[in-house]
């Protein structure tokens, strides 16, 4: 049967890519940072996930408002590296699991009841990568794990709520339990913490949200599904109700807190957080 | 229900649909070719997403809070401002009326960029 062996809540800032891909990691700025993925690396080493489910939005690069799907999973072998207008960065492609995509389309559909928007093509972009390259960085020509996108529109409001994002972690969790195959799972909540990019407003953040986010995640994430999209952007910027994807992440895993970090150089309050099953 | 939200754009239907055609222009600069295309002849690649004058003025002007208040969501905005050399600091400085200087010196760590 699949196990969750754990999960990790981590910001998912575009200027981390560039950082990778230039190998810039040691500079003063972006040390931190790094720093603070070495022990989480090093734990993901002994948990030896073969999965790992990447809860995420797209920024724009392959999802578009002409058809803008709530909850949206890739269901294929393999997915591509997307550009956002950027270019297309030097990444291998990502090996999807085909198996495990179609048992959790059906068992959430099914028997959950969360009408999922099934994708045979994503091409997957910074919001699923740069959570990949602080957890498992890759080789020349592959990762060390295969991964499935989740995206959430967490973009066009109405988006899905903070308990709904929650109950779908909880639904995931049960459907990797009846996964028939022997499968280790990560599940990753992507995105925030406080900032907002845009309005007078842009580059504000707010790290006493953060940590209040950060604890009462790991606390009582129950009553932390019970907030609502305006409070988290009063209180922490319009692009911060990203954080809601973390409540996925936090629903499917259950068990004790492992890292804790918080960064905040430029305009997003970098936040990262795991749990071990 | 979302409540305004001082010096914020909220990003809902109505936004976006009033900003469908220019975050469609947006769309498309995910390709290079576009990218190319945007560069050579900037008219040309705006006369073809059935903009209105105001919409292409905020273009030209690199007017970046305009074309937020025009519904462009601000990922897709990110295209427009890399393909016409305005990072994201650079338009975030412009939305807040000050330079990018005065903006870097607001930040805690300004070297992580």
């Amino acid at each position: 049967m699949g196990t969750v062996v754990g999960g990790i809540g981590l910001s998912h800032v575009p200027s981390i890519g560039p950082v990778v891909d230039r190998k810039r990691m040691e500079e003063p700025a972006w040390k931190p940072l790094f720093d603070a993925y070495v022990p989480v690396r090093e734990w993901l080493r002994k948990l030896e996930p073969d999965v790992a489910i990447v809860v995420y939005n797209d920024h724009a690069a392959d999802f578009s408002f002409d058809k803008y799907p709530t909850f949206a999973l890739g269901v294929a072998e393999r997915y591509a590296i997307g550009d956002e207008g950027f270019g297309t960065r030097p990444l291998p492609e990502v090996q999807g699991d085909l198996d495990l995509s179609i048992h959790l389309a059906e068992t959430l559909i099914y028997e959950h009841e969360f009408d999922l928007t099934l994708c045979q093509e994503i091409a997957v972009e910074h919001g699923f990568l740069v959570p990949m390259n602080l957890c498992f960085p890759h080789q020349k020509d592959a990762w060390p794990v295969r991964a499935i996108p989740l995206q959430v529109n967490v973009v066009q409001h109405p988006l899905p709520t903070a308990r709904r994002c929650y109950r779908l972690g909880q639904a995931l969790r049960s459907a990797i339990e009846k996964f028939p195959n022997e499968v280790r799972v990560v599940v990753m909540g992507t995105g925030g913490m406080s900032h907002q990019l845009q309005g007078k407003r842009f580059g504000y953040m707010n790290e006493k949200f953060d940590q209040w986010f950060l604890d009462t995640l790991e606390k009582d994430p129950d009553a932390l599904a019970q907030i609502t999209h305006q409070r988290i952007m009063e209180e922490a910027g319009a692009e911060a109700v990203e954080l809601i994807m973390w409540l996925t992440m936090r629903g499917a895993v259950r068990g004790t807190r492992v890292h804790r970090h918080y960064y905040a150089p430029m305009t997003t309050g970098m936040g990262l957080i795991t749990f071990e099953s | 229900m979302l409540h305004p939200i001082p010096d914020t754009s909220l990003f809902d239907l109505r936004l976006s649909r009033r900003g469908y055609r220019l975050n469609k222009l947006c769309a498309a600069l995910c390709s290079p070719h576009e990218r190319d295309a945007f560069k050579r002849d900037e008219e040309a690649f705006m006369a073809r997403f059935a903009l209105t004058d105001a919409e292409k003025d905020l273009i030209r002007k690199r007017d970046f809070q305009g074309l937020i208040d025009a519904g462009t969501n601000i990922y897709y905005l990110l295209k427009i401002g890399s393909v016409t050399g305005n990072g994201l600091y650079k338009m975030g400085a412009q939305m807040r009326g000050e330079t990018y200087e005065q903006f870097l010196s607001t930040r805690n760590i300004s070297g992580a960029t």
